[in-house]
Order: C-alpha cells, then sequence, then structure tokens
C-alpha cells in the first residue's frame, strides 16, 4: 500500500482517478494548482486506487496524503 | 629462503588482505574485494602504490587497511585511496589516516583527480591518541580536501559504511555516488541515537543511499552496484579536465537523439500547463551524453553535464513537471553547489528557464529560502565560465534572476518566441495591483475586467517589447537552439574574466 501525498502546498485543481482504478507508475493521480502553475502529483508505483482522500477544489499542504494506492 | 622469495611471499599475503571469512562476508552483501574494485577503475591496473608495507610488522593489519596510489582512468592519471573493510571492517589507524594525506598531497602536487573508495567502519578507538586529534591526525584529511576542492576533482565511491567523522570524506567531494543497500552515512549509528537521544531508527532510514539521494542531498548518485557506481565515475571524469588549469577535452561530437516531434511542438502554449524538460534537454544535447547530478534530490530543478557537439557543458533546468518548477531550499542548493563545480573546472553552464519563481509561504520562510536562494545566485553570479540564459517560457521574479538573468553577465539571453519574463506572472499580478478594483466591483463584471487586464498585462511583458528594449539579445526558433548553442559556446569559449579582486566573499550559507 502506498500513499500519495502532495509535493508541495496548493489547490487541489483536478481529480484524474476515483476509486477501483488501475494506476501505473508515474500516471497523474491529481493534478494540483499552485504559484498558478499546474502541478501533477503522480502514482509511485503500480496499483489499485484505494481511496482518494481530497475533493476538487480543497487546500493541502505538502506532505498530505491525496489518495491511497494498493 | 632467499630474500627475494621472502619478498614475494610478503608482497603475496598482503595482497590477500584481511581474513577469508571477512572475504565471504563481504561477497554475501555483493561487495568485491579493494583491489577487485581498484582493477575495475583502472584502464591498465594500479601503476604505483606507496605504504603497501604499511604496519607490516603486525600481521593482522596488511596495508594497515587501505590502497593508496596513481592509475589511469580515460587515459588519465588519478590518485586514489581505497579501504580494505577485510582489515577490521576498514577502520582507520594512524599509518592508515598519514597513508590517505600522502596520496592527497600528491594529488596537489601532481594536480591530479583524486578519488576516495569509502568502506569504513570510522576510527580504530584503540589507535585514537596516535590517529585523531593531533597535526597528522585524520582532522587533516579533510583540511587536505578543502585545500584540493576546485584544483582537481574530488569524486567518493561509497560502497559501504561512512561513519562519524569519516562521513564528512563524502561531504568534501565533488560527487558521492553510493550503492543501494551497502552504502550509508551518518555521524551516530542507529545504536548510538538509541542510547544518547532515545531515537528507535535502521541504518537504511538515518543513512542509507535511499535517503542521502532522495531526501538530505548528501548523496549524489544511486547505483545499484558496486560495477554502476566505477562505471559512472568513469563516465562521469570523461566531463572535466584534470585539474582547475585545463578545459575539459572536446570529444567527438554525436548527432542528437532523433524524435517525431520537434521542440517547437513539444512546448505548451499555456504557460501554466506541466511540461517535461527532459524533453527539451534530449533534443539539444549530443545522443546518450546526459550524465544527471542529484536526479532524486530536488527533483524541481534539472543538474546535469552533457555533450553539445563535443563540447562538455553544465545543464542547469527548471523542470515544471515537478512541483511546477517552483525553485525551493533544496532545489537552490542544488543549483549553487553545481555552478560552483562546473566554474571551477571550466566547463561553460547553459540554463534552461522555465520558472514561475521561488517558492512562497510560511514553511519556506522558516527554511530561510532568501537566504538558500541567496547561494544559488552567489554561485551563478560568481562563474566565470561562458553562461548562455535560455527563456524557454517564463521567468518570473527572482526566478529570473537565479536562472543566469541579463543582469548576472551571462554571454547571452536567448528567448523563444512564446517566452515571458516578468516580475510575475498575469493572473498574480492582476490580483495584486487590482484587487482593491476586483473587489468592488459586481460579480458578474470580475472576470471581464480580469481577463481584459491580464491581457493588457500580458501586451506590456511581450518579448519582443523586451526584444526592443535589448533585456533579450536573441528571440530564436525553438528548433534551432542546438544550432545556436553549438555556434555560441564555441565563441564564447575564450571568454576570459576574473570576477573581482578580493580575498573571497562573505557567502550567504
Amino acid at each position: 500500500m502506498a500513499d500519495v501525498r502532495a509535493s508541495m502546498a496548493g489547490n487541489v485543481w483536478k481529480i484524474n482517478v476515483k476509486p477501483g482504478d488501475v494506476v501505473d507508475e508515474g500516471q497523474d493521480v491529481v493534478i494540483l494548482e499552485s504559484m498558478k502553475m499546474e502541478i501533477p502529483i503522480v502514482a509511485e508505483d503500480n496499483g489499485t486506487v484505494k481511496e482518494v482522500k481530497v475533493a476538487e477544489g480543497d487546500f493541502v499542504n505538502e506532505g498530505d496524503i491525496i489518495a491511497v494506492i494498493e | 629462503m632467499t630474500s627475494i622469495d621472502d619478498l614475494k611471499s610478503r608482497v603475496n599475503k598482503i595482497e590477500q588482505g584481511g581474513q577469508e571469512k571477512y572475504h565471504e562476508k563481504n561477497k554475501e552483501k555483493g561487495k568485491l574485494f579493494v583491489r577487485k574494485r581498484l582493477a575495475l577503475l583502472f584502464d591498465n591496473g594500479i601503476d604505483i602504490e606507496d605504504a603497501f608495507f604499511a604496519n607490516c610488522i603486525d600481521d593482522s593489519l596488511p596495508s594497515d587497511g587501505v590502497v593508496t596510489g596513481i592509475g589511469e582512468i580515460n587515459g588519465q592519471k588519478v590518485c586514489v585511496m581505497a579501504n580494505d573493510s577485510t582489515v577490521k571492517a576498514g577502520s582507520w589507524g594512524k599509518r592508515t589516516v598519514e597513508k590517505i594525506l600522502r596520496i592527497q598531497e600528491t594529488a596537489d602536487k601532481l594536480e591530479l583527480p583524486m578519488i576516495y573508495l569509502v568502506d569504513s567502519a570510522g576510527a580504530r578507538i584503540t589507535d585514537q591518541i596516535e590517529m585523531f586529534p593531533g597535526r597528522r591526525g585524520a582532522g587533516r584529511i579533510f583540511h587536505n580536501q578543502i585545500k584540493l576542492s576546485g584544483r582537481v576533482p574530488q569524486i567518493c565511491l561509497l560502497f559501504g559504511p561512512s561513519a562519524a567523522g569519516g562521513a564528512y570524506i563524502p561531504a568534501f567531494c565533488d560527487i558521492v555516488v553510493m550503492v543501494d543497500g551497502n552504502a550509508s552515512m551518518y555521524l551516530g549509528s542507529p545504536r548510538m541515537a538509541e542510547k544518547v537521544i532515545g531515537e528507535k531508527v535502521t541504518l537504511e532510514e538515518m543513512g542509507g543511499a535511499r535517503m542521502h539521494t532522495a531526501v538530505s542531498g548528501v548523496g549524489d548518485v544511486l547505483v545499484k552496484t558496486e560495477e554502476e557506481a566505477i562505471q559512472y565515475a568513469k563516465r562521469y571524469l570523461r566531463y572535466f579536465p584534470a585539474n582547475f588549469r585545463s578545459r575539459p577535452s572536446l570529444a567527438d561530437g554525436r548527432e542528437v537523439k532523433p524524435f517525431e516531434k520537434s521542440i517547437s511542438e513539444i512546448i505548451p502554449e499555456n504557460q501554466n500547463a506541466a511540461f517535461n524538460m527532459y524533453d527539451l534537454i534530449d533534443r539539444i544535447i549530443d545522443e546518450d551524453s546526459f550524465c544527471e547530478i542529484k536526479k532524486k534530490f530536488a527533483a524541481e530543478l534539472i543538474t546535469g553535464l552533457a555533450l553539445i557537439d563535443g563540447r562538455s557543458i553544465g545543464i542547469i533546468a527548471n523542470q515544471p513537471r515537478v512541483k511546477g518548477g517552483v525553485l525551493f531550499t533544496d532545489s537552490a542548493d542544488k543549483a549553487a553547489k553545481f555552478i560552483q563545480l562546473c566554474d571551477a573546472f571550466n566547463i561553460p553552464l547553459l540554463f534552461l528557464t522555465d520558472v514561475p519563481g521561488f517558492m512562497i509561504g510560511t514553511k519556506v520562510e522558516r527554511e530561510g529560502i532568501i537566504r538558500h536562494g541567496a547561494k544559488m545566485l552567489s554561485s551563478m553570479s560568481e562563474a566565470t565560465v561562458p553562461k548562455i540564459s535560455v527563456i524557454v517560457r517564463k521567468a518570473y521574479g527572482a526566478g529570473l534572476y537565479a536562472m543566469a538573468g541579463p543582469a548576472f553577465d551571462p554571454d547571452c539571453v536567448l528567448a523563444f518566441p512564446n517566452a515571458q519574463i516578468a516580475v510575475m506572472g498575469p493572473e498574480a499580478a492582476i490580483n495584486a495591483v487590482h484587487a482593491n478594483k476586483i473587489a468592488a466591483l459586481p460579480e458578474e463584471e470580475r472576470a471581464a475586467y480580469i481577463k481584459e487586464k491580464q491581457d493588457e498585462y500580458r501586451r506590456e511583458i511581450d518579448i519582443y517589447r523586451l526584444a526592443s528594449e535589448m533585456v533579450v539579445d536573441a528571440i530564436i526558433n525553438p528548433d534551432d537552439l542546438r544550432k545556436e548553442l553549438i555556434t555560441r559556446f564555441a565563441i564564447y569559449e575564450d571568454r576570459n574574466i576574473i570576477f573581482t579582486e578580493r580575498k573571497h566573499g562573505v557567502y550567504p550559507v
């Protein structure tokens, strides 16, 4: 099981996955908006999305868990 | 036995290193014997080895646990010290330290690169009075390293532990290559951490190769095997001259790797969209010539050596794909050291700029982002090698300055046609300047007003306007970038300047 964490502080702009989706390593899970930039947050391992812990528009801090992949 | 036979038998014995059981232990961990490592490192074996007989009156300490000598890599003579972890775990006694000091002093005299093959448990506590505190004690090793720094390349290949004081050997090298699973660096072992501060932690978590190459930044390159580490060192040295007096030699130029899409086709028009900077790097350098440093650490900034028509250059590039390419404390430090490395050894610098600025917010202010950013600016500003700055998309705020902006004496600033140079991007600027006005407008009018102001702002910072003001030296077709760089680096080659006269600056650290 691997946590996908925010690489920096920002707002959740777009969620690309839902629970049950199969993701590959390097795939964009969520895109944050920070410093006026789109910040893709990628899966670090292959797996299935177990849970998405944020909603579009949420503020996340660096290190916050965005999704859980197993 | 004749004296010759006696010599042969002694040499043979010493060459075997420590006891068989320690060789076996190393083998289980995928570790090679020190002499095997050296055989792989040198083109034709070690040419000269001194103090082979160090401590030979003690049977249990062959060569006192370290091999020092000179051999050739890529046809270039280099000095080497290599710990033998089959001898008291590669620990340092009085003669071990003296041997290391002497080979460093040889590297200094002959102005040859110095390579450290580290695999050592640290000081022999039983010998501490002889090897720790004095004038020729272990501290002198670091003193010598600091003196050698920038005079000759210093490389550390870390095959095993580098403990306590010993951990400063890697710290003072230009580059540290760590073997996953075996290499580690730490001031106090996990056992000591538990005893002294009550922390329970594994060696891997606290000082392992993955941690140091991704989190602390003390390590630069993570490799899987010792062979890979040695290959990396040989490859890395090709980009360097033997010392600060000379330039890297020109290699045979190679064509760029062929791609379906050209540079102009891969760069997104939308300044805010993510973009993978490696795709641009691959399209301007000689095929397979990128030798990346600190790949896993502060990945929002890419640093690495490359060849461009056979010429060795250092690339500093923002990576919009990671953290938007924003500069953080770690990325600023990473850039500062890389720029110093290239400048010390006459390797020209290429800045590929696509940066929204330095990170803002409480977290980074508490980390001292201003002082870390100042380090990057200092190194970049002081670098007297040829510097070319390319504005790929955006260069906002102090990001422009840090990436060798016009005020920092680059040889030229080139811009792509969609480049934007400004104190801040249109979205942030309009919010900042017209916040009160926007708030006062009825909700339904706001979007139109913001858009109008942003468009106005975009016209204001239009790249042709900046070219008209001669802020940028040229606006170029992205697909001509490689050709432009080859021509310009060849012309700037003889740039010969002294930054200023003084003892040294007072650096923001």
